[in-house]
């Protein structure tokens, strides 16, 4: 089977503001960011014959096939399991152009997660049969399943919440540079992390992303094509999936040395022939702090139960951080665009036109964070 | 009174404007503003030029039957089969469709190519709803 490394990339990105209130539907925002990312990649519209939706857009493909003025498109796709881990759009998209039933697809996530402003429809159900092990006992949200798990690696590894808010802290400065951010101009402290009010113990409201309005898209084409549109490509190292015991059963236990976070750095780093040590920036999907914290051990950055200290002393933070995390605020500052915001930034660190830029990066890792379905990449210039 | 005991639309930042058309008892189509197509459902961007710039005209509600179904198995107890629903051609623009019940007619009634016309029932205070009527 001949490996996908290096054989594909991400001709245009297209995004809209990120904001608290968009004031327009998501659908509206998905046509504006994938317009723009078709428009960057210097493609016409009808040049797209495959287009992958990211859950939960509440916008069909159809309908954005439509506004394209395609007649017809042979590739189409909604993914699931989004809103945890980072989208698995792009995966769908190398999988459509391998098996040659696209040549350019473009890839898109669309919400309104803040002003909620949506079209009234299904809600986003993760294995109904859990449910009654779980909402009777009041565990009925996110939040309080990372709780548990935050709580756990606490008990075994002496983690503290101070630890957990140097990523808050990590990704709100980087907030602070990006004007897109939501978080934009609102520096934190330390001191501001531990005085933030507690939602589920030990999680507290600056552990936790802030949701966002907004759209972003992507343009993924074969390398060969790539270079010869509009932008330098950002080439796929490698690409893969990975699913585990999910953080939604509530049981999920963040000290097993063998889980989907562990596959999923396996996977990418024997696809693109690397080791973390090559990683230059990382873009972790950061809805609460504790998850990235796990992931950081998970991905092989640090030991298990040592990513507590690894997080220290501005590890995390650009300029001089030894690995700068999400560099445009990710979730918890930049706003949650459910991953899709951590792949165009990570194109941006590769393009050079980042509000923190790295110098000289060459390599960024993107994945979603310990305890949910999701996707990895490894990208280059 | 509605045609049928089913839900009423909500109206979401697309639609807002067709259905406040509804209240003032006018039908309103989405009409791109460079190259004056029509489309409906209403959408953001034109999908014959891409263009964003769109308007709201009121047609004048004369259409024909293009299409039309009789249900007549009911979904669920309380719907009262057979109901029509029809596919209206608007006399605006050849392909410009909407969907609606025609509310004066007997199932044999309808046949396709048959002249109709817009009608209004107000709901409630804030909803109105559309629907056809047979047209000389």
């Amino acid at each position: 089977m001949a490996t996908i490394k290096d054989r594909y990339a991400i001709a245009g990105i297209g995004h809209t503001e990120y904001s608290r209130n968009s004031g327009r539907s998501e659908l509206h925002l998905a046509l504006e960011a994938i317009m723009g990312a078709i428009k960057d990649a210097g493609l016409d519209f009808k040049n797209i014959d495959g287009i992958v939706g990211d859950h939960p857009s509440r916008v069909d493909v159809m309908t954005i096939g439509n506004a394209l003025g395609l007649q017809k498109f042979g590739f189409f796709i909604e993914t699931e399991f989004a809103g945890g881990g980072v989208p698995s759009g792009l995966l769908h998209a190398i999988a459509g152009i391998e098996a040659g039933w696209a040549t350019h697809v473009v890839c898109y996530k669309s919400l309104n997660g803040s002003s909620k402003n949506s079209v009234p429809a299904f809600e986003f159900v993760v294995q109904p049969h859990e449910l009654g092990f779980t909402r009777p006992f009041g565990l009925l949200d996110p939040v309080a399943y990372a709780a548990l798990a935050a709580r756990r690696h606490m008990h075994q590894y002496g983690t503290t919440s101070r630890q957990f808010g140097a990523i808050a802290l990590a990704c709100r400065k980087h907030a602070n540079r990006n004007p897109n951010a939501i978080m934009h101009g609102e520096p934190m402290t330390i001191d501001d992390h531990q005085q933030s009010s507690l939602i589920a113990d030990p999680l507290r409201q600056l552990d936790c992303y802030v949701e966002a309005d907004g759209a972003a898209a992507c343009v993924v084409t074969s390398a060969e094509r790539a270079r010869d549109l509009k932008q330098e490509p950002v080439y796929i190292m490698a690409a893969s999936q990975a699913c585990g015991p999910s953080l939604s059963c509530g049981t999920m236990d963040p000290t097993v040395t063998e889980n989907e976070t562990r596959l999923l750095a396996r996977n990418l780093f024997s696809m693109a022939g690397l080791t973390p040590t090559d990683i230059d920036v990382l873009q972790v999907y950061d809805d609460f702090t504790p998850l990235v914290l796990m992931a950081l051990e998970d991905l092989g950055f640090c030991e298990k139960g040592e990513g507590g200290g690894f997080v220290e002393g501005g590890n995390l933070e650009w300029p001089d951080g030894e690995l700068p995390l999400n560099t445009g605020g990710g979730n918890l500052s930049e706003g949650c665009i459910e991953g899709f915001n951590h792949i165009i930034e990570a194109v941006k660190q590769l393009r050079g036109v980042s509000t923190a830029q790295v110098r000289d990066a060459e390599v960024v890792l993107v994945c979603g964070a310990t305890g949910v379905p999701t996707i990895g990449l490894i990208l280059r210039r | 009174m509605p045609y049928l005991p089913m839900p009423l639309p909500l109206p979401y930042e697309e639609s807002k404007g067709f259905w406040a058309g509804c209240k003032r008892h006018e039908l309103l189509i989405e009409r791109c503003m460079d190259c004056h197509v029509y489309r409906h459902p209403p959408i953001p961007v034109c999908p014959e030029c891409q263009s964003w710039n769109k308007e709201w005209v009121k047609v004048s509600g004369n259409g024909k039957v293009e299409g039309f179904t009789i249900v007549t198995r009911a979904l669920f107890p309380g719907l009262p089969v057979p109901y029509n629903v029809v596919r209206v051609e608007l006399e605006e623009q050849k392909g410009l469709l909407i969907i609606g019940n025609v509310i004066d007619c007997s199932p044999e009634e309808i046949s396709v190519g048959m002249p109709v016309k817009v009608t209004f029932e107000d709901i409630t205070p804030d909803r109105t709803l559309y629907y056809f009527k047979k047209a000389e």
